[in-house]
């Protein structure tokens, strides 16, 4: 496209063709005021307050900014008198619609209107028709439109009832310069979008995550529902989003595997007696864990499901662990998160924290004494495991509370507690698919969790060479501990990279040539293709590189001719005559 | 006294040895009637050694390797069962009772299986009694490399 020569208030500038005047200006840094524009949607021209005074030769037009194409040699004024003039009386004709609307207020005093010459109107729809542009336009929902002429012109949904069409997200609310559009949007909704999910479409899933890049969530992204917006896109300088990519699967050959798969935890629905899934105010150790995050939904306030904050809170220990019924185990963290979490309540809700617990194992450096400040810090601690958890009072004082029920096992009674909100401490389990997993890379998950090749000797290996493992896929274990053996697998591969070279296996096959007769049953077994015929002496020779040792191919030689290395026949028949050394007559 | 049977195992280095070792480092408690031989894979099982182990006392002998489809060498274990099948059709010939051999699979991780297989076995030779193999007969046979 042809570049062009405008002047804009007295400045020469050079520009695209048919650039809007309105993008010529802003580039300058001048600023024309506008109602009814937004960058990622079509201009329109509604709200008529980006009037400037445009001159061609003798020819003068006031014309809209925002979607005026600027042609060769025109001279543009923003801010003459004229143009003052016209866009004083545009504003006042539209607060004789909507007089209290703090935009237009706004403007108003810019441009010394102390009482609007037509009265001021009670509407505060501007009827500038962003929010219907973008529900149509960018987000593709069509839930807005246009309705009734004139005086009777409003926005509106179709016969202003509301729609299932409208995916509630907020376009329209987010484009309103008026404020005209509500969301409805209190504490206890923010509450309900507690569960892990992203908060928004696009996101970086959290604040740690490697790599740190946003990704987009298909659920809520408004392009897979509707197929429009793609605002994202639009806005990106460096075009970096693409709503096309797709999973793909890709084959990529290494020389050894870390496996870091990570825990479940454990369903806290399964115990019935506690009321997760029933009660609002019985959350698991990491919906609480999500709340309690900075970045999290409730910007890190701890909030019951009414929006306020408790009083009083119960942290129920060993919730699926040390449990006969559940997981036999402990699962080792459980202890120290409860005490985290009991030490933030006290700190940001200033209430009352009360632990359940079977016995405190506080095991690493520092944590017994962590322990102690909790205890000078008046968190209380009733030993014995909670019996249940309900919301049926006996008393006043248990009035809309959740009672737990327990055994105080050292004062020898049956007390009941009664709190705002419970927080379950529940254990670590595996991961579902672990035996798939173990099953792939050959490896062996007794209770679940993988099994190391020796607990104490070769704690990150795993039987299968080339395959380490490491953190809770392993078993229960604390950041701590599973950064240490982490890096413990991270160096076990490293020493493997930096000796450059593998051992290849010396218990190859030989074949003797004296034996061979040549009648190629050996090679059709062989699944390693190590084994080829020589047609000139016509007997079987075998490639010790290719060869690994497996003796199949011995063990079907007819004539014997083929020798296992370290497994020959005389050696394994003699290790039979050993083992049973004391039944040999 | 119960019979107490004496089994010869020949196992495969990769899986079955390995989940043998796995139910001893698992403390898990099973017969102690098996006693293993091992091999680097159970393509290696020649049918003379199963034959030598019974001419040798073996009240029983079992054969484990890899799953099918496990196999380090992609498929020797695929080879034995062939080989197995219809070594097994041959063993009422010399007088054994086919009951007294099995082929099992015993992966690496499966520490509980192999404890089970072993307790299988041990508990169905223990139940057809001593090998009718007399140490007359024994003496008779010499194997000796092919």
């Amino acid at each position: 496209m042809k570049n062009i020569k405008v002047k804009i208030n007295g400045i020469e500038t050079e520009t695209q063709d048919r650039t809007s005047i309105l993008a010529i200006a802003n580039k300058l840094g001048i600023k024309i005021p506008t109602l009814c524009h937004d960058p990622i949607i079509e201009p329109y021209g509604a709200c008529r307050v980006c009037t400037v005074e445009v001159r061609s030769g003798k020819r003068v037009r006031m014309v809209t900014a925002c979607n005026y194409p600027a042609t060769n040699g025109i001279e543009i004024l923003t801010d003459s008198p004229r143009v003052r003039r016209d866009r004083k009386m545009i504003i006042e004709w539209m607060m004789a619609r909507c007089g209290h609307v703090k935009v237009l207020e706004d403007l108003a005093a810019e441009y010394g209107i102390k009482e609007p010459r037509f009265g001021r109107g009670d509407d505060d729809c501007i009827l500038c028709g962003l929010c219907v542009r973008m529900c149509q336009d960018v987000v593709g929902a069509n839930v807005l439109g246009f309705f009734g002429r004139g005086t009777t012109r409003e926005v509106s949904t179709a016969y202003g009832e509301s729609s299932d069409k409208c995916i509630a997200c907020g376009a329209c609310a987010h484009v309103c310069p008026t404020g005209a559009i509500k969301i409805e949007d209190d504490e206890a909704l923010v509450r309900a979008a507690l569960p892990l999910g992203p908060l928004t479409p696009i996101s970086i899933p959290f604040m740690q995550a490697v790599p740190h890049q946003p990704i987009i969530d298909h659920e809520s992204c408004i392009y897979f529902k509707t197929g429009g917006c793609k605002i994202c896109e639009k806005v990106c300088e460096t075009n970096a989003v693409n709503h096309e990519q797709q999973e793909a699967i890709e084959d990529i050959e290494v020389g050894a595997v870390i496996l870091s798969t990570g825990f479940k935890q454990f369903d806290a629905g399964k115990i019935p007696e506690y009321g997760y899934g029933k009660f609002k105010n019985v959350l698991s150790g990491l919906e609480f864990e999500r709340m309690n995050c900075a970045s999290g939904p409730t910007g890190g306030r701890i909030l019951m499901a009414n929006g306020k904050e408790p009083k009083s809170v119960g942290i129920i220990h060993c919730v699926g662990s040390r449990d006969e019924r559940h997981n036999k185990y402990c699962s080792r963290v459980c202890c120290m998160f409860a005490l985290k979490f009991a030490h933030l309540i006290k700190e940001k809700a200033a209430a009352e924290v009360y632990n359940f617990y079977i016995d405190m194992r506080c095991f690493g450096k520092g944590y017994e004494e962590f322990y102690h400040r909790l205890l000078e810090e008046e968190v209380r601690f009733i030993r014995g495991r909670a019996a249940s958890v309900s919301d049926f009072p006996l008393n006043d004082q248990e009035k809309g509370k959740l009672i737990i029920r327990v055994e105080d096992t050292l004062l020898g009674k049956v007390r009941r507690v009664p709190v705002d909100m419970i927080i379950l401490a529940s254990g670590l389990e595996p991961k579902e698919d672990a035996p798939h997993v173990g099953h792939t890379f050959n490896i062996s998950c007794g209770a679940g969790f993988f099994t190391e090749r020796h607990p104490k000797l070769a704690p990150v290996s795993t039987p299968t060479d080339g395959i380490f493992i490491a953190g809770a896929c392993q078993g229960p274990k604390d950041i701590p501990d599973t950064v240490a053996q982490a890096s413990a697998a991270a160096s076990q591969v490293q020493s493997l990279i930096s000796r450059g070279e593998i051992e290849v296996e010396s218990a190859t096959s030989i074949v003797d040539a004296e034996k061979c007769a040549g009648c190629r049953i050996c090679s059709t077994l062989c699944s390693l293709t190590a084994i080829s015929f020589d047609e000139e002496k016509k007997i079987s020779v075998i490639n010790d590189v290719l060869c690994k040792g497996c003796g199949t191919c011995a063990a079907a030689c007819p004539s014997g001719a083929i020798i296992a290395r370290h497994f020959t026949d005389e050696q394994l028949f003699s290790e039979i005559e050993g083992v049973l050394y004391d039944v040999r007559a | 006294m119960t019979f107490e049977p004496k089994i010869v195992g020949i196992l495969c280095n990769w899986c079955s040895y390995t989940g043998a070792d796995l139910a001893g480092t698992s403390r898990i408690k099973y017969s102690p009637n098996v006693r293993v031989v091992r091999v680097m894979c159970s393509g290696r099982v020649d049918p003379t050694f199963i034959l030598k182990a019974f001419a040798d006392g073996a009240d029983g002998v079992l054969v484990a390797g890899c799953h099918p489809g496990d196999c380090h060498y992609i498929e020797g274990n695929y080879k034995t069962i062939r080989r197995m099948a219809l070594f097994k059709r041959m063993l009422k010939d010399y007088g054994i009772e086919p009951e007294r051999f099995r082929l099992e699979w015993v992966s690496a991780g499966e520490g509980d299986r192999w404890a089970a297989v072993v307790n299988k076995i041990t508990e169905d030779v223990r139940k057809l009694g001593p090998t009718k193999i007399k140490p007359a007969a024994r003496k008779k046979v010499a194997f000796s490399a092919a």
